[in-house]
Formats: C-alpha cells, structure tokens, sequence
C-alpha cells in the first residue's frame, strides 16, 4: 500500500488553494485550446507550454494535467458538432458523435464523452496509480542494452504501426533523428551539424521543434488550403442523458478502458487503434447494431472512454520508462527535460513529491472537467464559430511567442521558421509528423544508452543483445518489421518458398 | 551510394521529362530533401575529429553516418514508391480543402507575417512585433476588417505581454515602448 500512501500525500500536495487554481485554469485553457478547429491536443499541449516556464515544477505539471485532459476532451467536441476530428484519437467519435448532433441529440453525444471521458480516465489513472510504480521497480534494474532496444522498438512501432505508408513514416523518424543530431555530442562534446553557429551547439530545443512541426507548419498548410466556407457546426444545448441512453452507454464507459489502457500502455503508439477495436466491438456487442454509423451512443462511448484511458495508459511508460509514445507525451517529456528532469525508473524516488502530486491532479482535473464541462458545453461549442483568419492568426502569434520564450532568441524564431516549412512540406507529401518528434526527443537518449552498451562490451556487437529482455524486445521488432509479409504468409495457406531477398523487403517497403 | 542517388534519374529513360511529368512526380522532391540532408550529415560526420577525446569504442561519428546513410536509403527507396505510382497522402483537415490548388499566395504572405516579427521583435519589442504578426496573418488568410483586425491585434499582444512578461513571469521584450512608461 504505499503507493496508496503517496498517492495520499500527492492530494495533499495538489489541494492547495494555489494548485487547485492552476488545475482548474489547466482544465479550462486546455478545453478552451482543445475545441477550437484545427488544433489537437498535442498542439494545445504544445501551445500552452510557454504559459508553465514561470512555475516551479510541481505547480507546472498540475497545471500541465489539467491541459493534458482538457485537451483531449475539447477534441471530442469538435469531433461530434463539426464531424472533421481534430485528431486522430477523435475520428472513432465522429462516426456516431457527429450524426446524433445532426438529429438533435448533440448534447447526448457530448453528455456520453465526457462521462466516457472521465469514467476512462479514471479507471485509466488508477491502473496508472497501480501499475507504474511496479514497472519502475523492475525497470531500475534493466541496463543500456534493454533501453537501446524498447528505443529501437519506440521508433519502429511509430513507422510502421501508424500511418499508410512505412517509407514515408522512415522518413519522418530520421528527419528527427538527424535534427536530433544538432549539437554537441554529449559524451565527447563534439559539435555535430553545428556548422560553426554558438546558437546550434545548444542543440535544437524539442519545444520549438514540436510547435514548429504542429503549429507553424499546420498553419502554413491551412493556409494553401483554407476552406473558404467553414463547416457549420451544429449548436447544441446543455448536454444531459435520459434513462434509457445511460442503460445503453455504460457497459461501453466500462469496456473501453479495458481496451485502451494496455494499448496506450505499450510503445505501440496512440489511441488510433484501440478506439477503432471499441468501435468494432461495440458494434459486435450493441442490440442496436443497425444504428450504428448513424448515430448510436455506444458508438460514442466506448471509444471516447477508450481514448482516454489509453492517455492514461501512455504515462505509464512515458513517467517509467521515459518513453513518449503518443505526441503528446513527446510534448510532455519534453517539457520534463524543460524543468531539468529526466522520466524514467528513477523518477519515482527522486522526484516522489512531483510524480505523485501530477497524478493526483490527473484525478482531481478529471473531476474538474466533468463538473466544469457539462454546463460549459455550449460556450465551447461558440468557439467552433471562431473565424479561420483569426484562429491561424493567434496560432502562429502563440507559437512564436513559445519558441521565443524557450531562450528569449530570435534565432529559434527563425529555425521554427524553417522547420515549420519542413511540417508543410511532410502534410502535403503524407510524411506523418509524430515519427519526427519521436526521433528528435528518443534520438539522443538511444545514441547514449547504445555507445553505453558498447561500452560495457568493449565494442563488440553482442553487448546490444546480450540480455533475454533485450532479446524478446528485438523480438517484437522483427515480428513489426516483417509484419505484411507474415500476413500475406497467414492469407495464403501454402506459401511459396519466396527468396530470401524478399524476406528483407518489407523492412523498409510498404 | 552514388548509383542509389542517380537511380530516379536513370530510371524515366523513355517516358518524357516534362514539366507535367514532374508535376504528377514533385515528390521526388522530398527524396531530394532527403539526399540532401544525408550528404550534409556524412559530409559533416567525416568532418569530426576523433583522435582526442574519445571514450569508448563507439564515437561520436557512428550514428551520424547510420543516419546519413539511412536517409540517403529512404530517399531511394521513396523515389522507386514514387516512379511506381505510389503518393503520399496530403493530410485532411477540418479547415482543409484540397479540392483546390494550392494558393501560394496566401501562405508566402503568412511567412512574411511570421519572418516580420522574428525581424522586428528585438528592434521595436513584442507588443508591436507580435500585433504586426496577428494583422498580417489575419490579412494574409483573407480577413479585411480595417478596424476590428488591427484593435484585437494590438489587444492579443499587449494582454499576452503583460499576462507573460509581468504575472507569468516568462520575459518578452518591451522595446522602446514600454520603457516610455
């Protein structure tokens, strides 16, 4: 029970007036950031990192949850009352979401994520509350090797898992890894890619990289795309449930985190996946199958409580592992790193007063934003109606202001600029941007625990693969890796004896 | 390395290199990018000294040369996707409609809004700076309120000013401006 204790003592921490304060003001701002068209939470998450830099720690991260959730409820409203998501954890919740809004059932569809949201999340957070802790304890013992491979695997998960296309997802990660690359090396304190410039031998900071990938280039594609006539969304009222809805919706509220959690738990990236298995099962499970696709509140329940479940499942090993696996935790370690603090087994001896009290206001902003949202739904749903000039306007005068706030230097301005020209140019040639975060935050960290390894082995090869944990991780890789090709064998009952070079293709093809 | 790289010019031997060929094909482009940044990564991995200072037997050069190589790879192998038939997918969105060519306009005018005020920030400080970035962008993405744009221009930046530089904490400069008061 002592993780029970600190749990207790994290409440105790984030109850103060001040901190409550600034759960709240999280919860509101990141909603408020969250539903406006457009933006996602990681950009929310992203914009309103600046807003922290003046904070001690603590008071950070608490503000921090609050965004964190905030965010990723403000993208369900989007979702259900403009039916274009603002992420891809939201695209599940417009299938059904955005029809019911359509027949006048809007505030049903709002009222059922957001309860999904929090029922989600906390039974999220309190598998979080159980399970980090253990996997802390086990992983203060696993070596360089291990980390070099859950890296490994971090990085092949989010290519290949995500997105269309592997040799577009490859080339996202290494544009991240070689920004990554910038600086002085930190175990010799050679300059890398530096070419000669002071500003450069710090190395590139992740905020600027990060808003400049969301934001500026976000914002330069919109604009060589804006949609002269924005989609109407639909005006909705208090969101309520009746009786009969709430018999319908809350097996899926239950079943959702059962999905979610695990998937956000492992390196495998994001709450795409799990949402659409809740869809799918929903569907399988629901009397009402034929309503699906046309407005079915299971279809809106169990993938919002499973979105949010799986963001709680996604600190477990971003706080234990130092592995960020969805953009947001990218964006929130990044933050971390802000304060001088590296997540990873350690963290919940050394920082024991900041880790429990963040998640103790995960609970607490839950709470928030379930009392605070139910009757605030119709403002957020006016801030849909915000003009496109105006809102791509305060996105790039935000986003400057960020980069600008990291060093109060202009120089990070302008390599926002070109890394942003970079984030048009990866959307209009399907390049996804989360392998590029993944690449400039876990880049550095993999190059430092492989030479570690090495170093221990005195050079030789084997001291990457010298561990069974290291081993069954490579294990999973190649399983990713060869992933088509295993399907296409399944498909097929009597495969042909295909050569070996083929064997090799899928690594990279596809 | 060098036959890699020459690969997606070699290959179009019979089909014309039209400005409409290349057009259907501009993503070759991002494997020029990509080549790009790989030769620029070698080139300055090659570069780094590693007769001093070096501990352990992996440098600081290895993975540089694992990425450069990596992307010259990638650059390759998405060029061959491309001449195959294969695109990349422009992203969607809630705002976007690609059913329309792309309007350079607008976004070159968006750019100068953003280089504008990375320009001017040190010179003139942040509540003018940053209300020119609001104005231009607000005007670049098609907004024309003559009176409107410029006041909530100038309202964004001297609140975010103030919210940032006094209560937050996070300094921006003032420039002359503030230090009139």
């Amino acid at each position: 029970m002592d993780s029970f204790n600190n749990l207790l003592e994290g409440f105790a921490t984030a109850l103060t007036p001040t901190h409550l304060a600034l759960a709240a003001l999280g919860v509101l701002l990141g909603t408020a950031i969250g539903v406006l068209p457009g933006i996602g939470p990681a950009m929310a998450v992203a914009l309103l990192l600046p807003v922290t830099y003046g904070l001690e720690p603590t008071g950070a991260f608490i503000m921090f949850a609050g965004i964190y959730y905030g965010g990723m409820f403000g993208g369900s409203t989007t979702s259900i009352l403009l039916n274009t998501p603002g992420e891809s954890a939201a695209v599940v919740a417009a299938i059904d979401g955005n029809p019911m809004a359509r027949k006048g059932r809007g505030a049903q569809a709002l009222a059922a994520a957001a309860i999904g949201h929090f029922v989600g999340g906390i039974i999220g957070t309190t598998l979080l509350v159980l399970l980090a802790p253990t996997v802390a304890k086990f992983a203060v013992d696993i070596g360089a090797p291990d980390f070099f491979a859950i890296m490994v695997l971090a990085f092949i998960a989010v290519t290949s898992v995500l997105g269309a296309s592997r040799v577009r997802g490859f080339a996202s990660l290494l544009i991240g890894l070689t920004i990554g690359l910038v600086g002085l090396d930190e175990m010799t304190g050679q300059q890398r890619l530096t070419f000669g410039s002071l500003h450069l031998a710090d190395g590139i900071d992740v905020v600027v990289v990060a808003v400049a990938l969301f934001a500026v280039g976000e914002s330069l594609w919109v604009a060589a795309h804006l949609r002269r006539k924005p989609a109407k969304p639909i005006p909705v009222g208090r969101p309520w449930l009746h009786k009969a809805d709430l018999k319908r919706a809350w097996k899926p509220w239950l079943r959702g985190p059962m999905i979610g959690f695990p998937f956000g738990a492992v390196p495998a990236g994001g709450a795409e996946i799990p949402t659409f298995l809740s869809y799918v099962t929903e569907k399988r499970l629901s009397k009402h199958r034929e309503e699906f696709g046309k407005g079915a509140i299971e279809g809106v329940a169990g993938p919002e409580a499973t979105a949010s479940a799986s963001a709680a499942g996604t600190l477990v090993s971003m706080l234990t592992l130092g592995l960020p696996t969805t953009a947001v935790a990218a964006v929130m370690l990044a933050a971390f790193q802000q304060y001088g603090i590296q997540p990873g087994p350690l963290l919940f001896e050394r920082e024991s007063a900041l880790v429990w009290g963040l998640i103790a206001s995960l609970f607490i902003g839950l709470c928030l934003l379930l009392v605070l949202n139910l009757p605030l739904a119709p403002v957020w749903a006016k801030l849909l109606r915000i003009p496109r000039p105006y809102l791509y306007a305060g996105i790039l005068f935000f986003a400057s202001v960020g980069a600008y706030a990291v060093n109060a230097d202009v120089f990070d301005l302008l390599v926002m600029f070109v890394i942003g020209v970079l984030g048009f140019v990866m959307r209009r040639y399907g390049l996804p941007v989360l392998p590029a975060i993944i690449g400039v935050i876990l880049g550095p960290a993999a190059e430092q625990q492989m030479r570690r390894a090495l170093q221990l082995s005195d050079g030789s090869l084997t001291g990457l693969f010298n561990t069974p944990f290291a081993l069954v991780v490579y294990g999973i890789v190649v399983v990713l890796l060869s992933w088509p090709l295993i399907r296409r064998l399944i498909r097929k009952p009597a495969p042909p004896a295909e050569p070996s070079p083929q064997v090799e293709r899928p690594k990279v093809d596809a | 390395m060098h036959t890699v790289v020459n690969e997606p010019v070699d290959k179009p031997v019979n089909k014309p290199l039209s400005r409409a060929w290349l057009r259907e094909r501009s993503e070759l482009g991002v494997s020029a990018i990509l080549v790009g940044l790989g030769v620029l990564v070698l080139v300055d991995a090659i570069r780094i000294h590693t007769d001093f200072a070096q501990r352990g037997p992996v440098g600081p050069k290895a993975v540089p040369v694992v990425v450069g190589v990596g992307l010259i790879v990638v650059a390759a192998l998405l060029a061959r996707d491309v001449l195959r038939g294969g695109r990349g997918e422009a992203e969607g969105g809630e705002d976007i409609d690609l059913t329309e060519p792309a309007d350079w306009r607008t976004v070159l005018l968006l750019c100068g809004a953003f280089l504008a005020n990375a320009a001017l920030i040190g010179v003139v400080g942040f509540p003018i700076s940053g209300a020119i970035l609001f104005w231009g962008a607000a005007y670049a993405l098609g907004s024309r309120n003559y009176v409107r744009d410029p006041l909530i221009a100038a309202g964004l930046s001297v609140v975010t000013f103030v919210l940032f530089n006094n209560l937050l904490g996070v300094p921006l400069p003032g420039g002359p401006l503030v230090g009139m008061f």
